[in-house]
């Protein structure tokens, strides 16, 4: 039966990729072959060129940015195997999706499981034409690693709440339009008090001032909360479910920072190749540096075996359906060997490799210097690696502190 | 774990079933204790390719159930996990020499026993204490194999060898010609120094130029699958062990400092489960076997090897002694990670494939 219904399913697979090259054909402008999605990110400010206004226009319009998201919400319905194909296909061309950014990556899937019908019809569609850019409240200066101690608080004034207090790190701040965030509703139950709401970021009352960080870059804020009025429509679930629901989003960012999405990519160019370049190399061709040589593949292995997790995960969750604690896993991993990736880099180029500003440098040895910089944070956010240890040996082991 | 068909469902259940049940560390114990040098058990390894596990990888035709690596490897794991002694993956081994580079005749003459358990086999390469396949001085004239073949696996209960030799891989049955010195390694199997002299060879002789590589491969990836099932053996038995052990009035589980050692572990095995999956599907898929296979067995080495040094450690006391299973498994752990290359020759290895 499966060889009868095979040949249909090719042609309706066949159908939809010339559907989705002719997309391309009448679409994709030239001029952005191969460029990297400049707003996906959050360490970039907001300016588009006409040609990248267009390419998200019309990607945004079919929803294939968020392809598997509902159509009912903007998004573009497809299956897995369709998802797979536009991946395909936008990669033949170098074409990138141009729909990204947090968004996409940590607010929409859980708002989708979350949110009231009201609530998706208002604020997915926007997300899958790209058009607004969420940023998170999640972390207080008080409140890092034990995030469940914020202390901002939303104070119910009947049909809205008043929100005063101060967020950190706030990703993106200066340049998103809104802010999923959790806050205080109830000062009495540390957990079960807490709320997940969605906050304008040009309320009267918000103000943003960006932290310059060790990179010199400053893709984090201080978001500064005084007496900001959030409707209550903007409670996403019920009150005091924002801990759950938030820790959600959390999984979908852990996923998200591992690289569980576009793996292809992150296996990066080999550090071997790039060493042979900085280095001397023997009548064999291989490095001459023995001790780098069995250093750098030693790494490469462990890397590779990263990537081959990351793949499986995300087969195995296809089974499960969705994500699960294994993105502690992947986010413990993953960031660990960028990390040392970074690292190795850096010693396979000498000084050379640590160059802050210069046309001696190439643009390449810049960017891996303030990659390296950056790459700190991300044991550090997302849930630190420590309490990913944590959430390892509890949820996932069953080391609990009462047997 | 990957993604598995019900068939290969059903036979690691299988597999599972009948190593817990009859296969359990004291069967290992019993082997020891006999002291003979084969080191298995011949009744067990019979009820073993009865059930078609030395067949897993031999096509029908032959015998066997051609399921593929993949399969091999879930029932190798479930082996050893309980460090189930027997020479199926030596056995396995060599079959796949035979199916890559052997002619229709050699073929037909030795599959069939392979599967049914008849026959024994087993792979000889390296001719030191170091996997070197590029030190090879073993030589055949007019049919005739010299040479000396250092800790062959599984050597005593073999009747087939499989012999890597200067100019390519060649059939030695036991008998004239072959003699066999025991080594007693720490793992307490069989291995044996073997001198061919002047012993009858057949070449296999229908394979491509790399069939020594492609047949090593297929080691590398089979014992790291064996070494899989022993790290989440001990991986398991400890974090029983910590959840039960109770020092200054807590359970040790409630220990953070134990509790990260343990996410460190349980990470590492994520890692070298994706590789040893990955090994077995590109052995099955044909595609980028060398380089899978390397990776397969570098994490394999790397893995095991801490945990089975945690497993002593977390332990405690207890696990430094004979009567309690971990220490085998770091026994087995060493000599395996020492055959088919050890972590640097793997890295090295790596290095060159990738061409640096």
């Amino acid at each position: 039966m499966a060889t009868q219904l095979e040949p249909h399913l090719h042609a309706d697979e066949d159908a939809f990729r010339s559907e989705v090259q002719q997309f391309l054909a009448a679409h994709f402008p030239a001029e952005l072959k191969g460029k990297a999605n400049a707003l996906a990110g959050v360490d970039g400010p907001t300016d588009e060129t006409p040609a990248q206004t267009k390419w998200r226009k019309a990607v945004g319009e079919r929803g294939w940015g968020t392809p598997t998201w509902p159509k009912e919400y903007g998004g573009g319905g497809l299956t897995k195997a369709q998802a797979k194909i536009v991946e395909q296909e936008f990669a033949k061309v170098g074409a990138y999706n141009p729909i990204g950014g947090m968004g996409v990556m940590m607010f929409g899937p859980t708002l989708l499981e979350y949110g009231s019908e009201e609530q998706k019809r208002q604020h997915i569609p926007p997300i899958c034409r790209g058009e607004i850019r969420w940023c998170q409240g999640y972390s207080e200066p008080n409140a890092g690693s034990d995030l469940a101690n914020l202390q901002t608080f939303a104070e119910d004034k009947g049909d809205h709440y008043i929100v005063n207090g101060q967020k950190t790190w706030t990703s993106g701040g200066q340049w998103a339009d809104k802010c999923f965030a959790i806050v205080r509703t109830d000062k009495s139950d540390k957990h079960r008090g807490i709320s997940f709401m969605l906050i304008d970021m040009d309320a009267p009352g918000v103000e943003v001032r960006p932290i310059t960080m060790i990179s010199g870059t400053s893709p984090f804020c201080e978001t500064f909360f005084d007496n900001v009025k959030v409707p209550k429509e903007n409670l996403v679930g019920e009150e005091g479910q924002g801990w759950t629901i938030g820790k959600r989003l959390l999984q979908h960012e852990r996923t998200n920072i591992s690289g569980g999405g576009g793996l292809a990519s992150m296996m990066g160019r080999s550090l071997g190749e790039i060493a042979k370049k900085y280095g001397e190399t023997d009548a064999a061709g291989e490095l001459a540096d023995k001790v780098l040589r069995d250093r750098i593949a030693d790494f490469e292995i462990r890397w590779n075996s990263f990537l081959l997790t990351a793949r499986r995960a995300v087969e195995e969750s296809k089974a499960q359906g969705g994500v699960s604690e294994i993105s502690s896993v992947l986010k413990k991993l993953g960031t660990k060997l960028s990390q040392e990736r970074s690292e190795l880099m850096i010693e396979i180029r000498g000084l050379q490799g640590l160059g802050w500003e210069g046309e001696e440098f190439t643009d390449g040895e810049l960017e891996a210097v303030r990659g390296w910089l950056f790459g700190k944070a991300t044991t550090i956010y997302g849930g630190s690696t420590e309490i990913q240890n944590n959430i390892i040996a509890k949820r996932v082991l069953g080391m609990l502190d009462h047997q | 774990m990957a993604v598995l068909n019900e068939e290969q469902e059903m036979l690691r259940d299988m597999a599972r079933d009948w190593a817990t049940n009859e296969s359990p560390v004291t069967e290992f114990r019993k082997v020891r204790s006999a002291g003979e040098p084969q080191a298995y058990s011949a009744d067990a390894y019979a009820k073993m390719a009865e059930m078609g596990w030395a067949g897993i990888v031999i096509p029908e035709a032959y015998g066997g159930s051609d399921f593929g690596f993949m399969s091999a490897g879930l029932v190798v794991e479930e082996l050893g996990k309980t460090l189930t002694a027997s020479p199926l993956v030596a056995t396995t081994i060599a079959a796949s020499a035979i199916i890559l580079g052997g002619s229709d005749e050699q073929k037909a003459k030795w599959l069939p026993r392979l599967a049914s358990g008849e026959t024994v086999a087993t792979l000889a390469v390296d001719e030191g204490a170091h996997h070197d396949p590029s030190a090879i001085e073993t030589n055949v004239l007019a049919g005739k194999l010299t040479g000396k073949k250092a800790f062959v696996h599984e050597a005593h209960g073999a009747d087939l060898f499989v012999v890597a030799a200067t100019d390519g891989l060649y059939l030695v049955e036991k008998g004239d010609g072959v003699a066999l010195t025991t080594r007693k390694l720490t793992d307490q199997r069989s291995h044996a120094d073997v001198v061919f002299d002047n012993a009858s060879a057949e070449k296999l002789d229908d394979g491509s130029d790399s069939l020594l590589e492609d047949v090593v491969a297929r080691a590398q990836v089979l014992t790291a699958a064996e070494m899989l099932g022993m790290a989440q053996a001990v991986f398991d038995t400890t974090l029983d062990y910590l959840k039960q052990r109770v020092q200054f009035n807590q359970v040790l589980s409630t220990f953070q400092a134990l509790q990260h050692r343990m996410a460190d572990l349980f990470a590492d095995l994520a890692q070298m489960r994706s590789a040893v999956d990955a090994g077995l599907q590109a052995v099955d898929g044909g595609y980028g076997v060398a380089r899978a296979a390397v990776v397969a067995k570098a994490e394999a080495n790397r893995v095991l090897h801490v945990i089975s040094n945690q497993g002593i450690q977390l332990h405690g006391g207890i696990g430094m002694t004979d009567e309690y299973d971990v220490g085998f498994y770091l026994k087995r752990a060493r000599v395996l990670e020492a055959s088919w290359g050890s972590s640097s020759y793997l890295r090295g290895r790596f290095a060159k494939l990738s061409s640096y």
